[in-house]
């Protein structure tokens, strides 16, 4: 029978959830790393037993973690995020240069093909690679070398590369966000870095269509079709059918299209889902309904997905990287909230039911479909 | 020996009690300390000091004999108690509440 092994990084630490494919019953551990944010923890898929987590606070700085058995036991390695050469300056929030300076590890990718490659997108935006499973890291320099970084400025959460998708289908291509810079798209696996924002307007810098500027929260692709990807922009859920060269909104009937997440669905690639939010100056759902919205066409048609999750007086929000999805014949569908409810759905979204309910803010989802 | 106080976090990524000790050649002062703590205790490399520039990290202080020796200059003696150690070289986190 096969399981299900869902990894949660909060702001007090991370938790493991493991259920086998019913997804009924689950077994909690944690938390691990009690104390420290953990901003996101994400298996390797050459062998899933391979986790890695990183491990934060602004007392103490970067851990990164290393598991070897699925989460039983960690071991710290390499935490030397050094900037490639002499960093230069991003602008600060009032406009001003900034120094580049290393914060933190946003999210962790582990290679698809090569297990002890993992690429990690830290704050301040920057993408670092290592391929002695964490040991030791290197800058992949030609994205913050490019042309545009002088001018790129962080959104409230930090000047953070949060998102990283690597294409199965050509081992050269990988995409990343930055907010609030936009996506960047690499076609020599890292090397060098073109902005890819066309098509997205963002009312809250002074040229709406610019190169960069945009603050992306998140993108995806369904494996089977790299070409395609998908966005929640700041404000707007948009769609690429030409690996980013070109994007329009897909917003549709969506109540409000401000939001976090977006994901797709393990075996329709069609299949999308959002959590909406109110808006970037309130970060709950609006009228105090959680609800997932789900598209089976890649985007304009929406249709709430409500049963199981509170229809009144809900104020969380959810953040980018807090949605994931199994590969079990019925879709699971699984996300975290900032009130520390662990939402799951073994039927591709229809009911929705708590793992877990009173975990530390999540700012992180993944899951595992195990053998 | 030299005695070194953790605060909680770094006492577990070290995998050590409240208090260690460490042996320094030369002179005590906060980099010695610091160098030799982290040779002992390599996980402890960046959380104290920054990696890159060796600066004390904003958020943690170091105490002794009651006083905050945090803004002294790295390479200057640290008290003799500190030294003979009578009176441990403390590492403090700032306090946070809320």
């Amino acid at each position: 029978m096969s399981q299900v092994r869902v990894l949660v990084g909060t702001r007090k630490g991370a938790f493991v959830l493991t259920s086998d494919e019913r997804r009924a019953r689950w077994e909690v551990t944690g938390p691990h790393f009690p104390g420290w944010e953990v901003y996101h923890l994400k298996g390797s898929p050459i062998d899933p037993n391979r986790l890695y987590a990183s491990q934060t606070t602004n007392w103490f700085g970067q851990i990164l973690q290393r598991s070897d058995d699925g989460g039983a036991s960690w071991a710290a390695v390499g935490n030397e995020f050094q900037y490639d050469g002499v960093p230069g300056q991003h602008k600060w929030y009032d406009g001003s240069p900034h120094p580049w300076e290393f914060a933190r590890v946003w999210h962790l990718e582990p290679s698809l093909t090569d297990l002890d490659t993992v690429y990690a997108g830290v704050e301040d935006a920057a993408l670092f690679r290592s391929t002695d499973g964490a040991n030791s890291w290197q800058e992949l320099a030609g994205l913050r070398t490019h042309s545009t970084a002088p001018s790129w400025q962080p959104g409230a959460g930090g000047l953070c590369l949060h998102t990283l998708v690597l294409d199965p289908s050509n081992a050269g291509r990988m995409f990343v966000a930055i907010s609030a810079a936009g996506v960047f798209r690499s076609d020599d696996a890292g090397q060098n870095w073109r902005a890819i924002n066309r098509g997205l307007r963002s009312e809250g810098i002074p040229d709406p269509d610019a190169e960069v500027g945009h603050c992306v929260h998140r993108i995806s692709m369904h494996p089977s079709r790299p070409n395609v990807l998908f966005m929640q922009k700041h404000w707007d859920v948009m769609r690429s059918d030409d690996s980013g060269d070109s994007w329009q909104e897909v917003s549709g009937n969506l109540p409000t299209d401000f939001g976090f997440v977006i994901d797709v669905h393990a075996h329709e690639p069609d299949t999308i889902y959002v959590v909406p939010i109110k808006s970037d100056s309130q970060h709950f759902p609006l009228d105090g309904k959680l609800i997932v919205y789900r598209s089976r066409t890649g985007g304009i048609e929406w249709e709430a997905l409500t049963n199981g999750l509170p229809q009144h007086d809900c104020y969380v929000n959810v953040l980018r990287d807090a949605m994931a999805i199994d590969s079990l014949d019925s879709c699971g569908v699984y996300f975290g909230t900032t009130g520390g409810q662990v939402y799951g759905s073994a039927d591709s979204g229809d009911s929705w039911a708590p793992i877990v309910r009173d975990l530390p803010a999540v700012l992180s989802v993944e899951v595992q479909t195990l053998p | 020996m030299i005695r070194v106080v953790f605060p909680p976090h770094l006492r577990t990524l070290a995998k050590v009690g409240k208090e260690v000790e460490v042996q320094v050649e030369g002179p005590v002062t906060q980099r010695a300390i610091l160098d030799a703590l982290e040779a002992t205790y390599p996980v402890l490399q960046g959380t104290i000091r920054d990696r890159v520039t060796l600066r004390r990290r904003p958020l943690l202080r170091f105490f002794a004999c009651e006083q905050d020796l945090s803004d002294e200059p790295p390479d200057a003696p640290l008290p003799d108690a500190v030294a003979m150690g009578s009176e441990p070289f403390m590492i403090v986190g700032a306090m946070a509440g809320g």
